[in-house]
């Protein structure tokens, strides 16, 4: 398998903060990698390099081959990025349907000239687009809410009008930013078949940050641990829960869960029992 | 012509009555309140062109002005005796489209990394540069004696001067400028512009060159107050710098929001309200100002959005 996006040793920071340290990744065509980590590790520092918000201060980012380290956001989508937000960014006062369009900007050419005469070409393009935007629409069920107002939806309907019009953008890799978050049990069950759908129905491959154990187990073919900025562990979801020095990033020492009786599902909720025995 | 009766036929029936209203409209209304309805469809065009902006793109621009100024001018320097040029008015029509186009994009380029309050204030600032320049560039632009004599269009041996020739100059211009804003709106174009003035850095990581729509909007904006301009500088016959004071700025951005920002039936509305209530109340001359001041301020109360939002902005409201 060939590899689909690869960082070299990028790091990022903010004033005093380090917010990535020496970051190596690499992530193959078709894989699910799933970014573990305590919160302010770096996670979405790192999707915000890929996704050209932040530029790295040194390091390189190779997508297909090509450095992107320099190139802005919008040149990056084109390039076949796209992604989902931690807190759920839809363009709110656009109908369901235009905001999947608006996602699917990149891959329409019209110009001004186009809109203005209103040419064959702009209109076949229009009417393509439209046609596509349905697809996705019925892709991720939200069929017959076209022409909502975006935030009218239901948080799990936004969530997936999130991913919608990620997809839109018919990227070659996905990066999906806690797309449980907020979810009873069922709808992360559901959300986890979906990203499995997505991969092998549209063949892409994705990369997410989720706290959810259960999510990050039952999907992923390899996960990465951040913390402090920097890669602590690699490997499969298994060797990464062993592995000690995951545990101390998460429990900070590793005595406590030895007489535990199951093992974290979520490990989220242990960092928050960490922070409240600390007090 | 087939195609003529076909789009005739096509017309809904109320269409066809509102055009053939808005035909008779100066013969009824007579050559006073025409001349009025021409001032208020220059501030139309100036509407339609500044909601590509503000509606459209969601970019605050207090100098639009300038814009208008430019026009005026351009058109004004190559259509008087001031340096002996008389190109015909139609030719200068697209002219001055690309100059307010072309000075939007000068403009924009600096400014537009800029958002919000922050471009509110370099445009602002723009919009006095251009009048204070207009005042003091004696040789090019006689400064505070204005430009005279300023030649109006022709049609053959045939002059349009009178109010009612010139509502239907107008008249066509604003159609054109309904034509050109419709069309930008249901697109790719206006789809990138509504997004990226829902949520600007989102807009930019989904794919849309963000900077180059922002100066599309800016340009496209000027290129109708470049338009209006030509208009306003050819049926005066004379401008000076004072035409081109804030106050025009303002009152261009107050009639779209007044009139439902994005919409355009609310910014002819708007237009009519803000420019022809001030005319129609003259008859109690000291309380005018008072009179419409206590309008707006009722207006913001009930109708926050507009009397005529947009229909987007309506769905919104309903949930």
């Amino acid at each position: 398998m060939e590899t689909i996006l690869k960082t070299i040793n990028i790091t990022k920071t903010f004033g005093g903060l380090i917010a990535l340290n020496q970051v190596n990744f690499e992530i193959k065509r078709g894989m699910i990698v799933g970014i573990i980590g305590p919160n302010g590790a770096g996670k979405t520092t790192f999707f915000n390099c890929l996704t050209g918000v932040y530029t790295p201060d040194s390091g390189e980012i190779l997508f297909n081959g090509t450095n992107i380290n320099r190139l802005k956001s919008h040149q990056i989508a084109r390039l076949g990025i796209s992604r989902t937000f931690q807190n759920i960014r839809l363009f709110n006062n656009m109908t369901v349907l235009e905001n999947i369009l608006a996602g699917h900007h990149c891959r329409m050419r019209a110009g001004l000239w186009g809109v203005l005469t209103r040419n064959k070409r702009t209109l076949r393009e229009e009417k393509d687009s439209y046609a596509k935007a349905r697809d996705f629409l019925n892709f991720v069920d939200l069929k017959g809410k076209g022409d909502r107002i975006a935030k009218t939806l239901s948080y799990g309907d936004q969530r997936r009008l999130e991913i919608a019009r990620a997809l839109a953008a018919e990227p070659q890799l996905l990066l999906l930013d806690e797309p449980t978050a907020g979810m009873n049990p069922s709808e992360t069950g559901k959300l986890t078949q979906f990203v499995k759908r997505i991969r092998e129905e549209l063949g892409l491959s994705i990369l997410l940050i989720e706290h959810d154990m259960r999510v990050i187990m039952e999907i992923s073919d390899k996960v990465t641990v951040l913390d402090y900025g920097a890669r602590i562990s690699e490997g499969t979801p298994l060797q990464v829960q062993k592995d000690p020095k995951v545990i101390e990033a998460y429990l900070g020492c590793q005595e406590i869960i030895i007489n535990k009786s199951n093992y974290p599902a979520n490990i989220h909720s242990n960092t928050d029992l960490k922070s409240a025995s600390l007090k | 012509m087939i195609r003529i009766e076909q789009i005739f036929r096509l017309t809904p029936p109320k269409k066809k009555i509102l055009v053939l209203f808005l035909l008779v409209l100066p013969f009824m209304v007579g050559n006073y309140w025409s001349q009025i309805l021409g001032d208020i469809g220059i501030y139309i065009i100036l509407g339609i062109g500044l909601n590509v902006v503000v509606g459209f793109a969601g970019l605050l621009d207090l100098g639009y002005v300038a814009f208008f100024a430019i026009g005026a001018y351009g058109y004004a320097l190559l259509a008087s005796p001031q340096f002996g040029i008389h190109i015909p008015f139609w030719l200068m029509l697209p002219v001055c489209i690309a100059f307010g186009a072309g000075f939007g994009a000068f403009l924009g380029t600096p400014v537009l990394r800029m958002r919000g309050d922050y471009l509110a204030i370099v445009t602002l600032g723009f919009g006095q540069i251009m009048r204070i320049t207009l005042n003091n560039l004696d040789p090019l632009t006689n400064g505070p004696r204005g430009l005279l004599r300023i030649d109006p269009p022709k049609i053959g041996d045939w002059i349009i001067d009178t109010p009612i020739e010139w509502y239907y100059l107008i008249m066509a211009g604003i159609f054109f400028a309904i034509f050109v804003a419709n069309r930008l709106n249901d697109s790719r174009i206006g789809r990138a512009w509504i997004a990226m003035r829902e949520d600007q850095d989102t807009a930019e990581i989904m794919g849309i060159n963000v900077l180059k729509y922002k100066l599309m909007a800016f340009s496209i904006g000027a290129s109708f107050a470049g338009l209006g301009g030509a208009i306003f500088a050819s049926r005066q016959g004379s401008i000076f710098p004072d035409n081109f004071s804030l106050m025009v700025s303002i009152n261009v951005l107050c009639l779209i929001i007044i009139g439902g920002l994005g919409s355009i039936p609310g910014i002819i509305l708007g237009s009519i309200i803000l420019i022809g209530l001030p005319e129609a109340l003259r008859g109690v001359q000291q309380y005018r100002m008072l009179l419409f001041g206590g309008l707006l301020v009722i207006m913001m109360i009930f109708r926050p959005t507009g009397f005529i939002p947009s229909a987007r902005k309506k769905i919104e409201f309903k949930k």
